[in-house]
């Protein structure tokens, strides 16, 4: 068989609970993050923001912030490069303003200075004149006619004519017969939902130290999902080649997706080329909610059909979403996921997307799914509620499988859904009594899943221990899994390999780390990597034993002849090879790069129970319970750690966060003493229980597990409160206030 | 001839057309020849598209092969978090 097609199912290594690697480092604090490096003569930087949601930027005077002592560069939009390219653009007018600023916090310009109280002291010496203009921060506002404009032609063409400018994207997915489908229900039910704007809410704020020439050569230390991206933003909008820019990502606390642009490094770096200075940048957790990206904000329609026995029908939504003051494709997203757990007949999702003065929305795990499958949950539950149908038998009776044609298009091959909700039904949390006022709710949640571009190099050390080289930020304990898939490889222990991420100039082009690619995409060229060194050790055995290199086959570690006719030659291990290298042609190394494909799609369930204070209207959480299907679980700690942090983050979602703007269109609680993400007092242990039904685009079988996790959560919640309240709750977050209006009409 | 897949909202740019039957053995072939067809269709394919075939899907994959035999549809560009 080709090592290209070897398929593992049995394994030593992968599916164990070793010893993470940066876990003593972290612990310590020995670990570099983003803040951690300095520079000599290191400047810091510092930068002024709008306190306006939309105004016209009518002149900006630099000149006293560039006279104090020891200030050594401001810069402002104008410094910044005009790129052709729309996305490009983007990212340019979101670091720093140019004619407006568009949201509560837009950057208008930085000063550099040699120490932070000086820089904090000159931005407050730069005026500037704004032109103060009408604003929308709401999404069904900001799509009449006559809301305020965000920005001018951004529209794109398949947007129908007659919309507000904000509305930039338009899309529908679907098919079969509505109309026919809803004749053949005995129940339809149509709600309207909204849900507020949520934060990512990583521990660690924005952080960087650049140093640009005046020769265009650079260097960036940030913390970073992607240290590629940072480099083709930064080129781009400083107007340098990619060759001269190095883009080192420091370990990173925390991004789900929100680490996946760029806010300050091109900031940094065009004030460390007009100071001559590296430039440190670090954000305040006020500048992180204000400036960096939440998720959208939505508003959206669903109608579902269902016959009295539990069978769906006919499905329809319409999700209008706001990605901020930017132009974004989330709601396609959205609208492609929102019935994607469902074989239905005839189902249409509609989507728009309209700009508001918010800040650019950044994705958040799974991004567009979790608020759209909430509304289309929602609804089954309260069907299955009002036709006394137990709500996980009419799931498994809907439920997609093998050979369902989509609601977005493609037919389904092997998932996992089924299995996952026969799991969860078997399982006690189910069937478990509850008590007055309480509740338990149900949620299905799914995600595409991506592979993309991935290099990887695998170098044999002359001591027989292993380095993997690979370019993606380690967000979600990718350095273990990747190790542990090099070690299952080569049949060597796990301590024997080490995996380091490179910096933009040490190895080619990686996608960043998001869509739950980097343990599927990234283990899987360590895989091909791995089988590459070995190839080459088994030819290098091949000419120490005079036999062919068919002769030669690799087992638990070592090279051994393939059968009697190759001879009584012993086995050569790994280690044996590589101290021998020098004698036998040199260095060994495999190596890999592809644009992955292949992730296959991810199905969860989720099972909550809550109580709700009539008196208060506060919700707990009194149990939950997660079931992923992983394809394998390669450290099943992480895929267990994954499974709690999308449940965890989802209840916060679901419970208590939201940006609330205040009629001014300025942001009321940026920071986290108002913007309340739940902490451990708030949380019951998260059970979980992982599904292995075997990915066929992955030689081990891994399917990604980073981004599914977060999308049942919110539908989970709201149907355990509406049950446990006895009231429908249609709105995001259900906080206390919220709750009690609805008890209480 | 390959028949391929477009969502709703990029029909109107394909004169209503839910399939569209095209000359292609692979995923350039099939892009260039959409547009080709149907102009309209230009910017969504410059601003990027993923291909779903036989229910995989691929992202950017220019030389995948396709057949007749296959179930092709055409998708958003998928992005993630």
């Amino acid at each position: 068989m080709a090592f290209d097609d070897q398929v593992k199912r049995r394994f030593n290594v992968v599916g164990t609970r070793v010893t993470r690697p940066d876990g003593i480092d972290k612990v310590t604090g020995k670990a570099a993050y983003g803040a951690d490096i300095s520079a000599p003569g290191m400047l810091h930087g510092r930068i002024l923001r709008s306190p306006h949601a939309h105004a016209r930027i009518v002149s900006i005077d630099t000149s006293e912030a560039e006279a104090l002592a020891g200030v050594k560069a401001v810069v402002t939009g104008a410094d910044l490069a005009m790129p052709e390219d729309a996305d490009f653009a983007d990212v340019a007018i979101n670091c720093l303003a140019r004619d407006k600023a568009l949201y509560d916090g837009h950057a208008v310009a930085a000063v550099a200075a040699t120490s932070k109280a000086i820089a904090k002291q000159a931005i407050r010496l730069i005026k500037v004149e704004y032109e103060v203009l009408p604003h929308v921060t709401d999404v069904d506002a900001a799509m009449k006619p006559d809301a305020p404009v965000v920005q001018e032609g951004r529209a794109l063409e398949n947007v129908p004519a007659g919309k507000s400018q904000n509305v930039t994207t338009y899309c529908k997915f679907g098919h079969g017969d509505l109309d026919a489908g809803f004749a053949k229900a005995d129940k339809i039910i149509e709600r309207s939902f909204k849900t507020a704007a949520t934060h990512q809410g990583y521990i660690e704020p924005q952080a960087c130290m650049a140093s640009l020439g005046n020769d265009g050569r650079g260097e960036v230390w940030c913390c970073t999902q992607g240290q590629y991206m940072v480099r083709a933003n930064c080129a781009a909008v400083l107007g340098v080649e990619e060759s001269q820019l190095r883009i080192t990502a420091s370990e990173i606390g925390g991004g789900f997706g929100g680490k996946t642009s760029t806010f300050i490094e091109p900031v940094a770096l065009a004030l460390s080329r007009k100071s001559g200075k590296p430039v440190k940048i670090v954000m305040t957790r006020d500048e992180v909610l204000k400036a960096t990206g939440p998720t959208i904000s939505s508003s959206m329609d669903i109608k579902i059909g269902m016959t009295k026995d539990g069978r769906i029908t006919a499905a329809r939504g319409e999700l209008r979403y706001s990605g901020g003051a930017y132009p974004n494709f989330t709601v396609e997203m959205g609208a492609q996921a929102a019935f994607a757990a469902y074989d239905l007949e005839a189902v249409e999702t509609i989507g728009w997307n309209a700009m508001t003065n918010r800040p650019k929305e950044i994705p958040y795990r799974a991004p567009g799914a979790p608020t759209a499958i909430y509304a289309v949950e929602s609804v089954v539950d309260e069907l299955c509620q009002e036709l006394g149908l137990d709500p996980l038998d009419v799931r498994l009776m809907n439920a997609a499988r093998k050979g369902t044609l989509s609601s977005y298009g493609p037919t389904f091959n092997e998932i996992g859904l089924v299995a996952t909700l026969e799991a969860a039904k078997a399982h006690p949390h189910y069937t478990a009594p509850l008590g007055p006022n309480q509740g338990r709710g149900l949620s299905c949640g799914f995600w595409f899943n991506f592979g993309g571009n991935t290099c990887v190099s695998l170098n044999i050390n002359d001591d027989g221990t292993v380095g993997v080289v690979e370019g993606n930020p380690d967000i979600g304990g990718s350095r273990a899994s990747i190790s542990m898939m090099a070690a299952e490889e080569l049949g060597v222990p796990y301590d024997k390999v080490r995996t380091v991420i490179a910096d933009t100039s040490s190895l080619g082009f990686n996608d960043i780390t998001d869509g739950s690619r980097v343990t599927f995409a990234v283990g899987l060229a360590t895989i091909e990597a791995a089988r590459a060194a070995i190839k080459e050790m088994c030819r290098r055995v091949a000419k120490i034993w005079d036999i062919d290199e068919d002769a030669v086959i690799w087992e638990d570690g070592a090279a051994k002849p393939a059968g009697p006719n190759a001879g009584t030659h012993p086995p050569m291990t790994l280690a044996e090879i590589a101290a021998i290298a020098g004698n036998t042609g040199g260095p060994i190394a495999g190596h890999h790069e592809v644009n992955a494909d292949g992730a296959g799609v991810s199905f969860g369930v989720h099972l909550c129970d809550t109580e709700v204070d009539p008196e208060t209207g506060a919700v707990k959480i009194l149990r939950y319970t997660v079931f992923q299907d992983a394809g394998k679980a390669v450290h099943p700690d992480y895929v267990e750690g994954q499974m709690q942090g999308g449940a965890v983050q989802g209840i916060g979602w679901a419970l208590n966060e939201e940006y609330i703007y205040g009629e001014d269109g300025r942001l009321q609680n940026p920071a986290f003493l108002d913007y309340r993400i739940p902490v451990a007092s708030d949380l019951p242990p998260i059970e979980t229980v992982i599904l292995e039904i075997p990915n066929p685009g992955h030689p081990y079988g891994v399917r990604g597990v980073g981004e599914t996790p977060i999308v049942p959560p919110l539908a989970a919640i709201a149907n355990a409160v509406s049950r446990a309240a006895n009231v429908r709750l249609t709105e995001l977050p259900m906080s206390p206030p919220r709750v009690l209006k609805a008890i209480t009409g | 001839m390959v028949r391929v897949k477009l969502w709703g909202s990029l029909r109107a740019f394909a004169d209503g057309e839910e399939w569209v039957e095209v000359e292609a053995s692979n995923f350039k072939e099939l892009l260039d020849a959409l547009v080709e067809k149907h102009p309209g269709l230009a910017p969504q394919v410059k601003r990027g598209v993923s291909l779903a075939l036989d229910g995989v899907i691929y992202r950017e994959a220019w030389f995948t092969k396709i057949g007749p035999e296959n179930e092709v549809i055409l998708m958003p560009y998928m992005v993630g978090g």
